[in-house]
């Protein structure tokens, strides 16, 4: 029997059309991007049907960790001329007896990320070389009754920025006592209306179903 | 596109050189892009979160103030348990009943639990509510948006059948739970509410009816 002599070449396959619609992705993926910041802690926030948006800036946001952990991060405001987070943190360290340098405060208000890092440390923190040090150092915010540091944050973070927002981001798995505790502070700083943050659900209800 | 690539051989009898289109190697371009869009992928937060409205009451600092009086007939607790449970109990309990707790009835999160236990409670505003937003979505009725929302919520303001729902947190309740009972309460429309903290003899109610023993628990206090 003759035998059929394929081409031993591999095919060339033409790259052009998946290099096209990778371009489109890519442009469009980084013109819609709002990076994600990167928290200290893990957390999945619970569900509700509420669609209101959370607003971009004038915000304070309490994260609570499922292991108890509180962490708190506000931001700069609408324009970053106002710059409150640095001085924030100068109300902070005036407050503790701590002076801040002026590289201490950039740092301070270039790093975005929520912290939790009791007063006494914070200089360490803002000094430290690199986030291995920094993690370290993210134990959660002091807010028991003898040492209320949260309680502080929310004072000079409302002195410094009257329109600021209370924002609660808290795990699904977070124990109650922890939030009670921080709603108990808020609520001693006369902070009564806030925002609890949660992903999207759908919820549908049939009418019929209640009338029975 | 088919292209006739003759060969040609000059006067002086050299070869020309062929006219093919020189191909260009898209493999490390693709690569790098498939880098890139996996990147983009993982960093970019599609979803913004969204957040949800909740106002607590004035804390009572002056010991002599005394909290505000609602209508006993009016009111049902809801306590978040452990477990994911949910147990709710009508009206309130005086002092002298202190020995005598009422039952508690106990229910979930699921669509035929708490759920059902609420739209009982408040049908008649719910239906209202309903009917209201029926009507604009079928078009009888022209009015924006935020008319909407304020039309609703005097709805709410008005009505005076509906529940006072008192929403009580066991010490091993979750966060999640609380999210949860809150977000019901806007599905169900619900007028009057409140996040209260937990009486004493309400913890001891649920630990009967969730078959925890109050020895343990105080011995770990």
């Amino acid at each position: 029997m003759p035998k059929i002599k394929l081409p031993t070449k591999s095919p060339r396959i033409d790259m052009t059309p998946m290099v096209d619609l990778f371009s489109v992705v890519l442009i469009f993926l980084m013109l819609t991007t709002t990076m994600r910041q990167p928290e200290p802690a893990i957390v999945d926030t619970p569900f509700s049907i509420s669609e209101q948006p959370t607003p971009d800036f004038d915000m304070m946001t309490f994260l609570i960790s499922n292991d108890g952990k509180v962490f708190m991060n506000f931001d700069n405001g609408p324009d970053t001329l106002l710059q409150y987070r640095p001085k924030i943190l100068q109300e902070m360290g005036n407050r503790y007896g701590i002076e801040f340098t002026e590289a201490e405060l950039r740092t301070f208000e270039k790093y975005k990320s929520s912290l939790g890092v009791p007063i006494m440390q914070m200089k360490e923190f803002l000094n430290a070389k690199n986030s291995k040090a920094r993690d370290d150092l993210q134990v959660g915010i002091p807010l028991d009754s003898a040492d209320n540091q949260l309680g502080m944050w929310i004072l000079y973070a409302r002195q410094v920025n009257p329109q600021i927002q209370a924002c609660l981001k808290g795990d699904a798995r977070a124990e109650f006592p922890v939030v009670k505790k921080v709603l108990d502070i808020l609520q001693e700083r006369n902070v009564k209306r806030f925002n609890l943050i949660t992903s999207l659900e759908s919820a549908k209800i049939n009418l019929e179903e209640i009338q029975q | 596109m088919a292209e006739i690539i003759q060969e040609e051989k000059g006067k002086d009898g050299k070869k020309k050189t062929k006219k093919h289109p020189p191909h260009i190697d898209m493999t490390p371009m693709v690569d790098l892009m498939c880098l890139l869009i996996v990147f983009f992928m993982l960093t970019t937060a599609f979803s913004k979160s969204k957040i949800m409205e909740i106002v607590l009451p004035e804390k009572i600092k002056d010991p002599n103030q005394e909290a505000p009086k609602i209508s006993a007939s009016r009111t049902q607790n809801i306590i978040l348990g452990p477990d994911n449970k949910v147990y709710t109990y009508p009206g309130t309990v005086k002092p002298e009943n202190y020995n005598n707790l009422p039952p508690l009835r106990e229910t979930d999160f699921s669509d035929s639990g708490v759920r059902q236990i609420l739209l009982g409670w408040n049908r008649t505003l719910f239906k209202k509510i309903d009917d209201f937003n029926q009507q604009v979505l079928r078009g009888e009725m022209e009015i924006s948006q935020d008319s909407v929302q304020g039309a609703i919520r005097k709805l709410k303001s008005d009505d005076d059948t509906g529940p006072i729902v008192l929403i009580k947190a066991y010490k091993e309740a979750n966060y999640g739970n609380f999210v949860d009972i809150l977000d019901e309460m806007n599905i169900c429309g619900i007028a009057r509410y409140s996040v209260v903290d937990i009486a004493f003899y309400e913890e001891q109610m649920v630990e009967a009816a969730a078959g925890i023993s109050s020895d343990a628990e105080s011995s770990s206090n």
